[in-house]
């Protein structure tokens, strides 16, 4: 039996009052791609961002790759290979385009070698490889977006977090996405959290839907479609509007 | 730092500028050729604010305290100690490192605002006890390093460090070694990720990056230098003053830097080149020479936040470092 | 003198001490807690106001309360006038951008006192209190001036109180230190609410220099130690809350007193500024708002 890459046991997050993730158990194998979904203010990006260690959880348990991460300093579980993208565009407009990707290349390589050649095939898996000498501000949004990937890729990390990452994209920019995905869950688990349904079903093993902090569902993309309590908290068919 | 850039021309430059000033030694008249050897020392200090200002983007209102621990470090171990030249020099390094290390553990807890009052109030303790200890110190009135320990001996070679060619030559050579270090780490792994936490810290973490670690370490670095600058002042000029490690003392480097250009290799230099043409002309006419550091520092943050080499970076000449 | 008496006199000297700071540090803890933004040139604002308390008393010479009484009037309002200045012409252009401010306001603080040494000079003067009578306690005699500063000090700080929760102004200013944008969508002029605490911050350390200059002379380079206590007390008070400014300043004033009464007043200011230095390593949260940066 494989182990799995990621557990969390009853992980659980206060804001004043609020309970914004509240008591999530939730496993992830390796080479899974798993979506998470979810209406707005579900907790989906408060739960990415503890297992990233972005934010410290009130009260549970990480594991990863059954080692316990649930103090590790952020930087520390990148380290690990823990990747996160954000969700909103945070490549650094004032570094060129190459730098960006130096950043995290150069962190993963060992001392001595030059980080050019690694830069330049990340860049390139990203296709943007003749924009390397460009300000990342200076880039259109999508490229931006491209760049924040590029950038997770270049940690080689063993488990990518993807927060919407293809929000503002076209419909061509995602198709390359979807792409782009499944050649990195080659080597990669991927978690993602993802508005666009269709790309969901199309593109995720597992799916698990969060609502109010909790897990409601887990299952594939053919037992989500079906779920009845799914449907109605946030699919919006049938009844489900009100709720 | 880009793939793209230019190592030769960059170090083309820099050498050209080095050579300029060796080239003044012999055409200065003297009271500019004592002024230079100044320039030369306190541009390392600017030079050793910018590696922490410029790059990491931390802004500290306390640097004259890591210059005052190279100036005391090796002005008091030739006092009291009796060292040499070279140990005098090696013992400021080691009392501005110690110190950086400890102020940065401190201090790199806070950032923003509270690290510039942090910065602040404990460079104010340390000028207080300069103050306070004097009768190690000497207080406010500092104490004078006699001429007669002033010598540098290589075997039969013996260098007089009051001779104004060797004083111009011992600084230049200290500009030289601190300019080509900057160059260097601006271009290494480590300033790339000094820079990436300037502009993003909480991106910098999330690629894996221990940004305290290397917060810390630009500290200590930009500390250390600033030290030397401290040490080379004193053993060069003779004397080791508690008004060094004062307020205005920590803001001067901000000045230089800030007007020669931030994160510039060269932007120190000329700063502090410029606030002293500026200054020494200015002097002739009137005895009010803070006005001018007033008015310099609120016209560059108003109209010219990049300051000169930033500026012509911005506009015209991208390759430069 | 025995200790007893001794320590009753450091704790008045004090409580002066602490009159004066506690207005000093209102004006800085009201710029920072409305505007977000730190006024290095805090200090020189108070001395600018004892070297024109001076300024006004020579001119109009006759009896000294008349020309303390026009001080206590015409320092304050000149110096919020500059300071009115200073916010439009640099530091609104700055959009208050907390590390450029930092910078701009050490400019000016250069500035102003560069001129005060230029227009003023470099002696201390002093300026003859408004009246010179001395009560006889049992042991020592002491200056009513120095009670009647400490009474003074109260008042204005229960009139600053009484602005800033009962009138418009108040709630105006506490709305921009709330939310600036909002503020500015329902028709707070901003701008000119910053311009405006801007002012009454360093009118308030005006003031609190024009009660201080009969005992202690005005001098170009007076505003050092008030700028640093004033942090000391800002720091240590939290920031926006006037009873904790004024506790902070009696607790830094009082003991202020009596530590440079028994021990080297470099020693203290030493101890002090270390121990509030870290406490804002280690206690940055509660005392420099929530985001410091």
């Amino acid at each position: 039996m494989i182990d799995p890459l990621l557990v969390t046991k009853g992980l659980t997050r206060r804001f004043g009052g609020l309970k914004a993730v509240d008591g999530v158990d939730f496993t992830l194998m390796p080479g899974e791609i798993r979506a998470v979904i979810g209406p707005n203010g579900a907790g989906k990006t408060t739960f990415v961002s503890m297992v990233c260690g972005r934010i410290l959880p009130s009260s549970g348990a990480i594991l990863f790759d059954g080692a316990d991460i649930t103090d590790m300093p952020a930087h520390r579980r990148v380290r690990l290979g823990i990747a996160y993208t954000f969700q909103i565009t945070s490549v650094f407009p004032n570094l060129s385009v190459y730098d960006n990707v130096a950043l995290p290349v150069q962190r993963t390589m060992g001392d001595g070698r030059a980080p050019h050649a690694d830069v330049m095939t990340a860049l390139d898996k990203v296709g943007l490889a003749d924009r390397a000498a460009m300000q990342a501000g200076q880039l259109a949004y999508g490229h931006q977006r491209l760049l924040e990937v590029a950038m997770g890729l270049a940690l080689k990390p063993r488990l990518l977090i993807l927060d919407e990452p293809t929000q503002g994209l076209s419909d061509a920019e995602i198709e390359d996405f979807v792409r782009l995905v499944r050649t990195v869950a080659e080597d990669a688990t991927v978690l993602l959290i993802e508005h666009n349904m269709p790309l969901v079903m199309q593109l995720a093993d597992r799916i698990t839907v969060f609502d109010a902090g909790r897990v409601l569902a887990e299952g594939t993309p053919e037992q989500i479609r079906a779920d009845a309590a799914v449907q109605a908290a946030y699919l919006g068919t049938g009844a489900g509007e009100a709720a | 730092m880009s793939g793209q850039d230019k190592p030769a021309k960059i170090y083309a430059l820099h050498l050209a500028v080095l050579a300029a000033l060796f080239a003044l030694n012999f055409v200065l008249p003297a009271y500019y050729h004592g002024l230079m050897a100044r320039i030369l020392v306190l541009a390392v200090f600017a030079m050793g604010y910018n590696v922490l200002f410029g790059y990491a983007g931390l802004l500290s209102l306390g640097h004259a305290m890591f210059f005052a621990a190279g100036m005391y470090g090796a002005g008091l171990g030739v006092v009291h100690f009796g060292l040499g030249v070279p140990l005098a020099f090696v013992s400021g390094l080691a009392c501005g490192a110690v110190l950086s290390v400890v102020i940065g553990l401190l201090a790199l807890r806070t950032s923003g605002v509270a690290f510039m009052i942090v910065t602040m109030m404990f460079a104010q303790v340390f000028a207080l006890s300069l103050i306070y200890f004097a009768a190690w110190t000497g207080g406010d009135q500092g104490l004078v390093i006699p001429q007669t320990a002033r010598m540098l001996n290589f075997g039969a070679v013996a260098l007089d460090l009051t001779d104004p060619t060797v004083r111009y030559m011992t600084a230049l050579a200290l500009c030289a070694v601190a300019l080509f270090m900057t160059a260097a780490l601006v271009r290494s792994r480590h300033g790339r990720v000094l820079v990436a936490i300037r502009e993003n810290e909480e991106r910098t973490k999330m690629l894996g990056y221990d940004t305290f670690a290397n917060k810390l370490v630009a500290v200590t670095v930009s500390g250390t230098i600033s030290a030397a600058a401290g040490a080379a002042f004193a053993l060069l000029f003779g004397y080791v003053g508690a008004n060094f490690a004062g307020v205005q003392y920590s803001i001067l480097p901000l000045l230089w830097v800030l007007l020669g250009g931030a994160a510039t290799t060269l932007g120190p230099l000329l700063g502090t080149l410029v606030m002293y043409v500026v200054t020494d002309t200015a002097s002739s006419f009137t005895s009010a020479w803070l006005l001018i550091v007033g008015v310099v520092l609120i016209l560059l943050v108003l109209f010219f936040p990049k300051g000169i080499l930033g500026t012509l970076r911005a506009r015209w000449l991208g390759w430069l470092p | 003198m025995a200790f007893g008496p001794h320590l009753l006199l450091a704790v008045l000297e004090g409580l002066v001490t602490a009159a004066v700071l506690s207005l000093t540090a209102l004006g800085l803890s009201l710029v920072f807690g409305v505007m977000r933004i730190v006024n290095v040139a805090h200090g020189e604002f108070f001395m600018l106001g004892a070297v024109l308390a001076w300024a006004v008393a020579n001119a109009l010479g006759g009896h000294p309360a008349l020309g303390f009484v026009a001080a206590l009037v015409i320092a304050p309002l000149i110096v919020g006038a500059v300071a009115w200045l200073a916010e439009r012409l640099v530091l609104s252009r700055l959009k208050y951008n907390p590390e450029s401010t930092i910078v701009a306001t050490i400019g000016l603080l250069y500035v102003i006192q560069q001129l005060a040494l230029t227009f003023y000079g470099p002696e201390a003067r002093p300026v003859a209190p408004p009246f010179s009578y001395r009560l006889s306690l049992p042991w020592f005699g002491y200056s009513a001036y120095k009670l009647s500063i400490i009474a003074a000090a109260a008042l204005l700080l229960i009139a600053t109180w009484l602005v800033l929760t009962r009138t418009k102004i108040g709630l105006t200013m506490r709305a921009t230190q709330y939310d600036s944008e909002t503020a500015q969508a329902f028709g707070i002029p901003v701008g000119r609410v910053y311009a405006g605490v801007f002012a009454l911050g360093a009118m308030l350390a005006a003031l609190a220099a024009v009660l201080i200059v009969p005992i202690s002379q005005a001098h170009y380079l007076m505003g050092q130690d008030p700028l640093l206590l004033s942090f000391i007390v800002v720091i240590i008070g939290g920031l926006g809350s006037l009873r904790g400014t004024v506790v902070a300043a009696v607790l830094i004033g009082v003991s202020d007193g009596v530590v440079s009464m028994f021990f080297s007043p470099t020693l203290a200011k030493m101890i002090a500024t270390l121990a509030v230095a870290l406490v804002l390593v280690f206690r940055p949260q509660g005392l420099f708002g929530t985001a410091p940066r």
